[in-house]
C-alpha cells in the first residue's frame, strides 16, 4: 500500500517536472527569423535584442560538463563548481561547529539556571533579530580577514536557534526524570550527561537543523559580499559574466547541497529520538 | 515519640504554604513510625498531603515543621537508601528496560563490574516476569510492564526503605491485580520495608501490615493506624474469604466516607487532635478473629479450623 503510494507520488513528481521543464523550454526558444539579418545584426553575431533565460536543455548541457570535471582550477576567476561548493561548505561547517561549541553549553547553563536565563535573555532578544550580514563590516574591521569574517557571520547566525532550543529542551526535561536522578544520588555532572542530555537531545538536534539551514542561506549572501571564492561568489561572478546558465546551475546546486545538509542532520536526530 | 524506637520515625511533620489569607496548612502533627520489614500503606482523600509526606520521606520535598529520622539519621535529601516508585513509572524512555535497571544498579553499586551489573539487573527483571523484553524501550511496553520495570529497578537497588506513590493508580483493574500479586511475591522474598500511598482499600488490605488513615485537608492529620491482622502469605483470591477481611474493609470505608471529614483538623470539636503530641489511634478492627486459624472450605467460605 505505502509502496504503491510512494510509486504514485514519484510518478506525479516526474510529471510535474516534465511539464515545468517543458513550458520553460518552450517559452525560451529564440524566435524564428522571418527575414534575412541585416548587416548590423550579422556584425553583432546575430544576437537577439531581447535577452532570454536559458532553456533547461542549455542548463543541463552545462551541468553535465561542469559536473564531469568539478574540481578544476584555472585561476582565481575560473574554478570548478566542486571547489566553490567545498569553500562554502568549509565556512558553513566551521562557523556552525564553533557556534555549537558555545551554544550548547551556554544553552545548558541558561536552561538549568533561571537566574542566568533572566540575566542573559535581554541580550539574546536584542542580538537574535539582527541580520547576520549587518555584522559583516564590524567583523571585517575587527578581524581584518575576509575568510574569518564570513565564518564569523555563519557563527553568529547559527548560534541563536541552537542556543534557544538547547535552553528550551534542558529547562523542559520532565521533573520525574530529574527526580530519578536525584533519588539515585547522581552528581550534577552525571545528571547532565545521563539524564538531561539524552532527554533534551531531540530538541537540541532540531535547533542544530534550523541553524545549519540558516547558515547555508546566509553563506551565499556573505560570499557575494566578500567575494573571492565560494558558491555565493560564483553565482555573482557568473552574473557579472552574464552566464545565466551557470547562474541557474549554481542555484540548483545550492538547493541540492542544502537538502543534503538537512538530510544529514535529520538522520543524526533519528539516533537520539525517543518515544515517551 | 514513644519510648519504642522505630526504623523510620516521622516526628510532628507539617506542611504549610503561604497564601492570601495568611498560611495554608495542608497537614500537621503527622507522627508515626515504620518498623524494619514492615509494609505500611497510607490512605486519604486527594489533597490531604499524602504525596507530600512521601516526598519528604524520599528527601525530594522539605516539610515546614518536624522531621524524619531513618536508622538514627535525619533525612535531609534524596538518597539511594530510599527508593521511590512513582505512579507514572518514571522510566527513562531512551533506555531499554534492562538499561533502566542497570541505571539504578550502577548508581547503587558503582564498584561493580559491567557483567555483574547486568547479571544482577536481569535477575530482578526475571523476578517481575519480564524475561525476553529486556531490550525493548518503555514505549514498546504496556503500562503494566512499565510499572514492573520500575518495581524491578527499585528492588534491584536494594534500598532500606521503598516508597511507592500510588504505583498502580494508572493501571486497569486486571493488570493491577496481577502486579499486586507479583509485588507480594517479591516482598515475601525480600521483606523490604515499604511505605505506600494508595486509594484502593482492597489493595491496602492485601499488601499492608498496617494502614495509616488521613483526615481531609486542610489541616489534615494521620488519625488512625489500622492493623491488618490477616496472616501471610496472602493471596488475592482467598483473602476476601477471610473472616477479618470485611471487618477491616468496613472500618476503612467507614473512615473514608464519614470520619475522615468529621475528624478533619479544621473541625473545632477535635481539640485533642490539635496537639503536636497527637498520635494516631491504634485500631485492630478484627481483634480476636484473625488470631484464630481458619480454613477455606470448598465453597470458598472461611470456617474455623
Amino acid at each position: 500500500m505505502s509502496n504503491s503510494l510512494t510509486f504514485r507520488a514519484a510518478l506525479l513528481s516526474l510529471i510535474f517536472l516534465v511539464i515545468t521543464l517543458g513550458i520553460w523550454e518552450a517559452m525560451n526558444q529564440a524566435p524564428q527569423k522571418t527575414e534575412a539579418m541585416s548587416e548590423y545584426e550579422l556584425l553583432m553575431g546575430g544576437a537577439d535584442q531581447e535577452a532570454r533565460v536559458p532553456p533547461p536543455s542549455a542548463v543541463l548541457k552545462l551541468a553535465y560538463s561542469e559536473l564531469s570535471n568539478p574540481f578544476y582550477d584555472a585561476g582565481p576567476n575560473d574554478k570548478g563548481i566542486g571547489i566553490q561548493l567545498a569553500y562554502s561548505l568549509y565556512r558553513v561547517l566551521a562557523g556552525f561547529f564553533l557556534a555549537a561549541l558555545i551554544a550548547i553549553p551556554l544553552g545548558f547553563l541558561i536552561g538549568m539556571s533561571p537566574l542566568m536565563y533572566k540575566a542573559l535573555n535581554p541580550f539574546i532578544q536584542v542580538l537574535r533579530p539582527i541580520s547576520p550580514l549587518a555584522w559583516m563590516p564590524l567583523a571585517l574591521f575587527v578581524i581584518k580577514d575576509s575568510e574569518a569574517s564570513s565564518i564569523f557571520v555563519i557563527f553568529i547566525c547559527s548560534i541563536w536557534p541552537m542556543l534557544i532550543n538547547t535552553a528550551f529542551g534542558v529547562s523542559n526535561v520532565r521533573d520525574d526524570w530529574i527526580n530519578v536522578a536525584r533519588t539515585h544520588e547522581l552528581t550534577p555532572f552525571k545528571t547532565a550527561v545521563l539524564v538531561i542530555l539524552p532527554a533534551a537531545a531531540p530538541t537540541i538536534l532540531t535547533g542544530m537543523r534550523i541553524s545549519i539551514g540558516i547558515a547555508w542561506l546566509v553563506i551565499v549572501a556573505a560570499e557575494m559580499l566578500v567575494g573571492g571564492t565560494g558558491i555565493g561568489y560564483y553565482v555573482w561572478n557568473e552574473w557579472n559574466n552574464l552566464d545565466l546558465s551557470s547562474v541557474i546551475f549554481s542555484i540548483l546546486m545550492i538547493g541540492m547541497v542544502g537538502m543534503l545538509l538537512d538530510l544529514a542532520l535529520s538522520s543524526i536526530s533519528r539516533w537520539v529520538e525517543y518515544q515517551e | 515519640m514513644s519510648s519504642k524506637k522505630y526504623f523510620v520515625e516521622v516526628d510532628s511533620l507539617a506542611k504549610r504554604y503561604p497564601s492570601k489569607e495568611g498560611e495554608l496548612t495542608v497537614f500537621e502533627n503527622a507522627n508515626f513510625g515504620i518498623e524494619k520489614g514492615e509494609f505500611v500503606c497510607i490512605i486519604g482523600h486527594s489533597g490531604c498531603g499524602k504525596s507530600t509526606i512521601l516526598n519528604v520521606l524520599a528527601g525530594l520535598d522539605s516539610a515546614t515543621d518536624g522531621g524524619v529520622i531513618m536508622n538514627g539519621k535525619e533525612v535531609s535529601g534524596p538518597s539511594l537508601e530510599r527508593g521511590v516508585i512513582f505512579q507514572n513509572y518514571s522510566l527513562l524512555p531512551w533506555r531499554s528496560a534492562l538499561k533502566n535497571i542497570t541505571f539504578g544498579v550502577q548508581a547503587r553499586f558503582p564498584q561493580w563490574s559491567k557483567d555483574k551489573v547486568i547479571e544482577h539487573s536481569l535477575k530482578f527483571l526475571e523476578l517481575v516476569g519480564l524475561q525476553g523484553v529486556e531490550h525493548r524501550k518503555p514505549s514498546q511496553l504496556s503500562g503494566g510492564m512499565r510499572q514492573r520495570v520500575s518495581i524491578a529497578r527499585a528492588f534491584a537497588t536494594q534500598p532500606q526503605l521503598l516508597l511507592m506513590d500510588e504505583p498502580f493508580g494508572a493501571l486497569d483493574a486486571l493488570t493491577r491485580g496481577v502486579i499486586q500479586e507479583e509485588l507480594l511475591k517479591i516482598w515475601n522474598e525480600t521483606h523490604q520495608t515499604v511505605f505506600m500511598i494508595t486509594h484502593d482499600v482492597d489493595e491496602a488490605i492485601l499488601l499492608a501490615d498496617r494502614i495509616l488513615l488521613m483526615t481531609n485537608g486542610p489541616y489534615a492529620r494521620i488519625a488512625e493506624s489500622v492493623k491488618v491482622s490477616i496472616p501471610r502469605p496472602r493471596e488475592r483470591n482467598t483473602i476476601i474469604h477471610h473472616p477479618a477481611y470485611y471487618k477491616i474493609r468496613n472500618h476503612l470505608v467507614d473512615f473514608l466516607v464519614s470520619r475522615s471529614k468529621e475528624l478533619s483538623g479544621n473541625n473545632t470539636d477535635n481539640e485533642g487532635m490539635q496537639s503536636s503530641e497527637f498520635k494516631p489511634v491504634e485500631v485492630d478492627p478484627a481483634e480476636g478473629i484473625a488470631a484464630e486459624p481458619v480454613q477455606i472450605n470448598s465453597e470458598g467460605v472461611a470456617v474455623p479450623a
